[in-house]
């Protein structure tokens, strides 16, 4: 028989290695999160999964579940502090949803919806960051990037090619970079086709001239909350 | 049109009165009065003072993100501006022919439109001025007064706006700022039990249009001295039509009439209308003043919309509204079709004429169909030009091999009746304020004659980073010390 945690009072069963993160998705329990992928090593850096473990804080992404741990997950208090990281992400960034072609196939967005996000409350930063158009076939919109390198992972992991990469210091400098003398996407080796092109949580990496072709009312999110999509398999042709 | 009254010579010396805002109209306008002692009106001018830039803001996004974009100027019309968008961008796909489930589907999202922005201004903003009279208690000049007085009309008109926000929801999406249109087509098509739910009162609505226009016409004759005679003066006007003549709010080409009526141009494709249109700027206003390249800016300045299309059409394709534009243009000698208020009876024979075609188009299998997109070669320029609700819209992008806007124009109803509207309100002032006591109520006349133009000022300013200026230092004995301008091309010059 499996060993069991406690999460929010429920039992989860978790095979010995898993994280607290990995064995809550198997049971189809949510646990809020964005850098997270369950394709990927752990990240750890959205902190937005974080959970108190017999009453010390960590990332579930990262943190091994233990027999008999007692573990809090969408209480008041982590929800709420979820929130203020959440604001920080949208403020940090420029993310007008009602003209993002991303609007309800966003994970940013729908974990807004899921912890009740009303307002950015902190001053926006309006941060420069430029559109790259240059590839045929997949614009970048860096506006929206939250920083979860998912796809600098993808490309050097999966399509073996190095395309992205974080650089930079500071919340206004730290950026992702082109792997290109030019900085330009066009003179990469990326390809529609690679794994990295359809790995974005959010709307920076889209493939061109596809925008609004779904209505509103189909998108993934507009069928049902986040917290109840926990057990299918994420769908990655954005949007 | 005339310029009198535009700007006083001594501006210093007069008293000035200020309407700020605005009510009843969608978006912020103010209107400046300046009368001197003997409440002599010197001065009267609309400034529409809120900021768009889109035009600029747009630049650098992809073009599949522009219908949904542009369309956040207004609350009220976004579908307007989001068909708009979507025509020029078709040109830009160089797509000639949409499916006709496509192209079927625009017209119903817009016919919708027609209906609920029309229903919106006539009953919700300008029925309390009609029904209770221009001077009237404030207090109960509005809606809530007109569904204490009057609780038929303003549920017929709650009722109607509602409807044709359904129309959009089912087609775009949502009530307001839906997807719906897209570059080169739509994406969905209409389901058969929304088809069906907006059949089951498509009638009630066509026939609570018919009594709607029968309320303005009641109205026309029983005010007709004062109707007629109400901000009246004669302009030139333009508006789309279809290739025989008749009204097409969607699509067509351009008609434009002089003052006299005389024809000068006709189906003018609008890919190409900066050869017959160009645009003024005033120091004073954010609004351009667009004009007739022919006339030249004194007389080339025109008015758009309802009335202009109800008179220059030589038809309208739906029964009942072409039989009330008729009547129209009949009433008392053609009168009415030549009054500032006249804007009000045309534009309910339009929403009579949008519930017909809603009523027509549920009939057509096509709305129902699958074929959504339809494909061309692509293009570096696009133009989109429709009617909205206030009158001619026109969207103008440029996009580079890279899928990037890169110059953007919107010239919108709105602006296109700038000079109108100035017009109107100085008719308004010269007729009722002139030499007298300005009071409340007198003001309200000024406000009428805006309301009849139903102007969306949200969406029709323009300039950014070049705001046309000027600057006066003036004295305390009223001489001007110094004085500096700033004109559309950007110099700064001093003057004293």
């Amino acid at each position: 028989m499996s060993p069991t945690f406690q999460l929010d009072g429920e039992d989860i069963a978790f095979t010995p290695g898993q994280t607290i993160m990995q064995a809550a998705k198997a049971a189809g329990v949510y646990i809020p999160h964005l850098c997270w992928h369950p394709d990927f090593p752990a990240h750890g850096s959205c902190k937005l999964c974080t959970v108190k473990a017999n009453g010390r804080f960590g990332s579930s992404c990262t943190m091994e579940a233990q027999a008999g741990m007692s573990v809090e997950n969408r209480t008041a208090e982590l929800d709420d502090k979820r929130r203020t990281l959440l604001q920080m992400f949208f403020v940090e960034g420029n993310h007008f949803c009602p003209s993002c072609e991303k609007s309800g196939n966003c994970t940013l967005q729908a974990t807004a919806y899921e912890l009740k996000m009303m307002s950015p409350h902190f001053d926006m930063f309006y941060p420069d960051r430029p559109v790259d158009a240059s590839h045929p076939d997949v614009l970048l919109d860096f506006n929206r990037c939250i920083m979860c390198s998912l796809c600098v992972t993808a490309s050097r992991d999966v399509d073996k090619k190095n395309v992205f990469a974080m650089g930079g210091r500071g919340i206004l400098g730290r950026r992702i970079h082109i792997n290109s003398e030019s900085g330009r996407l066009a003179d990469t080796n990326f390809a529609l086709t690679d794994r990295a092109a359809h790995i974005c949580p959010v709307g920076v990496i889209l493939p061109k001239r596809k925008g609004f072709a779904v209505p509103i009312g189909e998108r993934r999110y507009d069928k049902a909350p986040i917290n109840e999509q926990v057990k299918e398999p994420l769908k990655e042709t954005a949007p | 049109m005339t310029f009198e009254l535009e700007t006083a010579r001594h501006p210093e010396k007069l008293r000035r009165v200020a309407i700020d805002p605005v009510s009843r109209v969608e978006g912020h306008g103010k209107v400046t009065i300046l009368l001197d002692d003997d409440n002599k009106v010197h001065q009267v001018r609309l400034h529409i003072v809120e900021f768009r830039g889109f035009e600029k803001f747009i630049q650098g996004r992809p073009y599949w993100e522009v219908p949904v974009m542009v369309q956040r100027l207004c609350g009220i019309c976004p579908v307007s501006h989001h068909l708009a968008a979507s025509k020029a961008l078709d040109m830009i796909l160089g797509v000639k022919q949409l499916t006709s489930t496509a192209e079927k589907m625009r017209r119903l999202m817009h016919a919708g439109q027609i209906l609920q922005s029309h229903a919106l201004h006539f009953f919700h903003l300008s029925s309390p001025d009609l029904l209770f009279g221009f001077g009237s208690d404030p207090a109960s000049r509005n809606i809530v007064g007109v569904v204490a007085a009057h609780p038929e009309v303003a549920k017929k008109g709650v009722l109607l706006r509602k409807y044709g926000q359904e129309v959009i929801r089912m087609t775009a999406g949502k009530r307001v700022h839906g997807t719906g249109s897209i570059p080169g087509g739509v994406n969905k098509s209409l389901a058969a039990e929304e088809r069906a739910e907006l059949l089951k009162d498509i009638y009630q609505m066509v026939a609570w249009s018919r009594e709607a226009v029968g309320i303005i016409r009641g109205l026309f004759e029983q005010n007709l001295a004062e109707y007629n005679a109400f901000g009246r003066f004669r302009s030139a006007g333009m508006c789309l039509v279809r290739a025989d003549g008749a009204m097409d709010l969607y699509h067509g080409g351009l008609r434009a009439r002089d003052i006299e009526g005389k024809t000068l141009f006709d189906h003018f494709d609008y890919g190409r209308y900066w050869d017959v249109i160009a645009e003024d700027v005033k120091p004073w206003s954010y609004m351009k003043f667009p004009y007739f390249k022919a006339l030249g800016t004194e007389d080339g300045s025109y008015r758009v919309g309802p009335l202009s299309r109800v008179t220059m059409c030589d038809s309208i394709p739906t029964p009942l509204a072409d039989k009330e534009r008729e009547t129209f243009l009949a009433f008392d000698g053609g009168s009415a079709a030549g009054a500032t208020l006249g804007y009000h009876w045309a534009r309910m024979i339009e929403m009579l004429h949008a519930a017909e075609s809603i009523k027509d188009l549920l009939h057509d299998d096509d709305i129902t169909g699958t074929e959504l997109m339809a494909t061309g070669e692509r293009q570096e320029r696009g133009v989109g030009v429709i009617e909205a609700p206030r009158g001619t819209l026109i969207h103008h992008y440029r996009v580079d091999e890279n899928d990037q806007v890169i110059r953007a124009n919107l010239i919108v109803s709105t602006t296109h009746n700038n000079q109108a509207m100035n017009t109107a309100v100085r008719e308004v002032a010269r007729q009722y304020l002139d030499g007298v006591e300005v009071t409340e109520g007198l003001l309200n006349h000024i406000e009428i004659a805006i309301r009849a133009f139903d102007p969306c000022l949200s969406c029709a300013t323009h300039a950014l980073g070049q705001m046309p200026l000027e600057v006066a230092i003036v004295g305390a004995d009223g001489t001007v010390i110094d004085a500096a301008t700033r004109d559309h091309r950007g110099l700064t010059r001093e003057v004293v």
